[in-house]
């Protein structure tokens, strides 16, 4: 019974979501205020419907209710806890319920955190976000109904697959999602300002905090991926250009252009018909993900569930998304022209020089992942597009960007003198140099690819901390003037630091690390960079739901113990699946990691695999300050200060007479 | 011509040189590092590049697997019910690499036919079939029935007649 509470909350939450996507779009039209106030109140009945629905599957997890097939198949007695909980989005059913919740979420946040906004703007973006709710409950309750029963009911269920039993995995979907879905807001902007015609500084004010929130929960999400795909998969990688990684790559890069793009929109009003395609592209990137995860034309570990209905519905929701609004921006964007001019050397310029970059990378992986896809659906042949395709792609597209990073943030608005901001920068051009030749032979042996990623990470870190200084230098009280420096200029500098770090980390992950695949007896040790690995044999573990061969090996530098790994070869009691658990001494400056192979032989010899991962750690640190920083932009003052501004002059504001 | 217009020009200009030679380099790249899948049969008829790498994928065949003395490299075939080709892997093999599994693999031939493979892939799931492995499997099956079809064709001729 209670299964089917869920079921009918949903379909409640999809009569809500009809109404919002209809009568306050409808209001705004014929300014009928009581249809547009009607937007807020429905936001919220949607978010409890869905949250009523989303409990309830939980619910069923928490109870073992394997009358629900979903559970069935997800789930079984032995599952711990903490992976029941999780297992709610571990499959494709409850994935959606999932996205649905955070879309309800973040329809319900804008509806509370948008006093400011006048009410028209506001009941049309709330209507965007209301049809895309449609979208998405029809697609669940057509398809893939997470509350469908399965009579009788089972005695016990099958099993989340045990790569997805794990912590970091538990809390990826949601982060991506939420940056995924996130996007769904900056798109409902841009909706709207097409809609209305009409798109101010005001407008990009609004919408940028939105933005900056959706993308670093991507970016977050993404290297949550990384860092699972790092310790789960055994292989030690952390990107493979898998296409499921570029799923969530594209709509990144396309939010990175346009959080960029967004702050030309609101310093100088320029940009504003691209920063509305941008924003259109990025969610539109963000559902051809779900669609490329979620309809099985991938081959991928992502693709548990396929079902071609599925991908059909995806394929044709995404084909009315972008079709309708990217008519909607050719018949409206004409009007939505920039009236501001800006030299070539300023930081205008700066910015659509990043706009460019994203976009090339962008279209490099958007072509690298679909032409195999539509080779393949046209019968042509069976293709795949090799790692080596795009690294030979991003490197030269990093150099440039990274050595404008700092000289573009460091630019004036309209007008610059290239050449001057050079000279302020030559202490940190020679710094870069000097440390970028010097720094690898600590290391222990030199390679032009470090000095050029340890050079560029310099460059990107000294130029954006002459931003700091500068703001300070002619300022007699300093720790006034450092407090006096707003939000969106430390988030800046913060994520522009970020992606020193994270090239860093890559450049010397990628020359320095050492992968020794052996064959060894106890006893057997073997030194790598400086530590030696000894093996001492494998001994037999339990856990609550798999057996396990662990195999332990002790690390040592110079004589002294630095760690003992123990790496294991789980075997899960369900569905007798085998899985590799690495063994990981994480550090600042490098990793070591152990995971076991086979057993060979009967001398008691497995097979290993040691790395020594230098700086890796840094990749996902880089990340995190990454994202970091677009939440702290979002601390600005002036965010605040507009939202109260504005709503003390919107009770008295006329409402905008109908577009033309 | 006027400052502002010199400006744009210029502007213009080295925006197509850049975008020229970013879609020239593009396309190199991706020109390079396109790697065709093959089934064993297409790779026994020749059908594969032999200098450059590939990807093939079958069946892993029952009582093929051979480990060398150094313990890591290990010799197998893989099938697709029609035609096997031996491959040769130095390294650690995936979790769910066992025989009768479906795989796929890149790497590319040496001079005496065998597939030597940088990287072998399985996937996370017993019932998993990577899909070109099941498409390769697909076209034996029709190319045995379409064979069988043709035999009772021949057999059978008076029973179509008289239908």
């Amino acid at each position: 019974m209670i299964p089917e509470l869920g079921h009918f909350a949903l379909i409640l939450a999809l009569v809500v979501a009809v109404i919002l996507s209809v009568v306050p779009m409808v209001g705004s039209f014929t300014g009928t205020t009581a249809w547009m106030a009607l937007a807020r109140p429905a936001a919220k009945v949607q978010m409890l419907l869905v949250t009523i629905s989303y409990a309830i599957l939980t619910h069923a997890f928490l109870v073992h209710d394997f009358s629900v097939s979903y559970v069935t198949n997800t789930s079984n007695l032995s599952l711990p806890l903490i992976y029941r909980i999780s297992g709610v989005w571990g499959s494709h059913e409850g994935s959606l319920l999932l996205w649905m919740l955070i879309l309800a979420g973040w329809t319900v946040s804008v509806s509370i955190f948008s006093r400011g906004v006048p009410l028209q703007m506001i009941a049309r973006v709330l209507s965007v976000l209301g049809m895309i709710s449609v979208g998405f409950l029809l697609f669940m309750l057509i398809t893939s109904n997470p509350f469908d029963r399965m009579l009788p009911a089972p005695a016990d269920g099958q099993s989340l697959n045990p790569l997805l039993q794990d912590f970091g995995l538990a809390i990826h979907p949601p982060m991506l999602y939420m940056g995924y879905v996130g996007f769904s807001v900056a798109f409902a902007f841009a909706v709207a300002a097409l809609i209305g015609g009409r798109l101010d500084m005001a407008w990009a004010r609004w919408m940028r905090p939105w933005t900056n929130i959706a993308w670093m929960f991507l970016t977050i999400g993404i290297a949550l991926g990384s860092w699972w795909a790092y310790y789960e998969l055994g292989w030690g990688g952390w990107w493979f250009w898998d296409p499921v990684e570029n799923a969530s790559f594209m709509p990144w890069l396309m939010g990175t252009a346009l959080i960029h793009s967004l702050a030309a929109t609101e310093k100088r009003g320029a940009f504003k018909a691209w920063t509305v395609l941008l924003a259109v592209c990025a969610f539109s990137l963000s559902l051809l993900g779900t669609f490329l995860v979620r309809s099985g034309v991938l081959t991928s570990v992502h693709a548990f569930a396929t079902d071609p209905a599925r991908g059909a519905f995806i394929l044709a929701f995404l084909g009315v998304v972008v079709g309708s609004s990217l008519a909607l921006y050719a018949w409206r964007a004409p009007q939505l022209r920039s009236n501001t001019s800006f030299s070539m050397q300023s930081r205008e310029s700066g910015l659509l020089f990043n706009n460019v970059i994203m976009l090339a990378m962008c279209a490099s992986v958007l072509l690298g992942t679909l032409y195999p896809l539509v080779l393949d659906a046209l019968g042509i042949a069976k293709i795949s597009v090799g790692v080596p395709y795009f690294n030979a792609v991003f490197l030269p597209l990093a150099i440039p960007l990274m050595l404008m990073v700092g000289v573009g943030a460091l630019a004036r608005w309209k007008k610059d003198n290239l050449v001057e901001i050079l000279k302020r920068l030559r202490w940190a051009a020679v710094l870069s140099v000097v440390g970028g030749i010097a720094l690898p032979f600590l290391m222990g042996r030199f390679t032009f690819g470090a000095a050029l990623g340890i050079g560029l990470g310099l460059w990107v870190t000294l130029a954006s901390l002459q931003g700091l200084f500068e703001r300070l230098r002619h300022r007699n009280n300093k720790w006034v003037a450092l407090r006096s420096i707003g939000a969106g200029f430390w988030g800046m500098t913060m994520a522009h630091i970020g992606i020193a770090v994270f090239s860093v980390g890559v450049s010397l992950t990628t020359i320095y690390s050492v992968e020794k695949d052996l064959r060894m007896a106890p006893g057997d040790s073997y030194d790598i960079a400086g530590y030696n690995f000894a093996f001492e044999g494998v001994r037999k573990a339990q856990g609550p739901n798999y057996r396990a061969d662990e195999g332990v090996v002790e690390v040592t530098k110079g004589g002294e113990e630095v760690t003992v790994l123990a790496a294991q070869k789980r075997q899960y009691d369900i569905q007798m699946s085998i899985m590799t658990e690495a063994a990981i001494d994480a550090g600042f400056t490098r990793d070591l990691y152990v995971a076991l192979g086979e057993k060979i032989g009967t001398d008691g010899s497995w097979s290993v695999r040691l790395y020594y991962k230098p700086f890796i750690r840094w990749i996902w640190l880089g990340s995190l300050l990454m994202g970091l920083g677009g939440v702290l932009a979002v601390c600005d003052r002036r965010y605040r200060r507009v939202s109260e501004r504005l709503a003390q002059q919107t009770t008295d504001q006329p409402l905008e007479a109908k577009p033309t | 011509m006027n400052p502002k217009r010199k400006q744009k020009l210029i502007l213009i200009i080295a925006m197509v040189a850049g975008v020229g030679i970013a879609v020239g380099l593009l396309l190199n790249a991706f020109q390079q590092n396109l790697m065709l899948f093959f089934s064993p049969t297409d790779v026994v008829a020749g059908k594969a590049p032999e200098d450059a790498k590939f990807r093939i994928g079958g069946l892993v065949e029952a009582g093929s697997v051979q480990r060398e003395a150094d313990g890591l490299t290990v010799s197998f075939k893989v099938t697709d019910n029609a035609k096997t080709v031996a491959i040769r892997y130095t390294g650690i093999l995936p979790d769910l690499f066992r025989e009768g599994q479906g795989i796929v693999s890149l790497g590319r031939l040496d001079d005496t036919g065998v597939f030597v493979a940088s990287e072998v892939l399985a996937k996370h799931d017993e019932n998993y079939m990577p899909p070109e492995v099941a498409d390769a499997l697909e076209k034996t099956r029709q190319a045995e029935e379409s064979g069988k079809a043709a035999q009772t064709a021949v057999h059978g001729s008076n029973t179509v007649q008289m239908q």
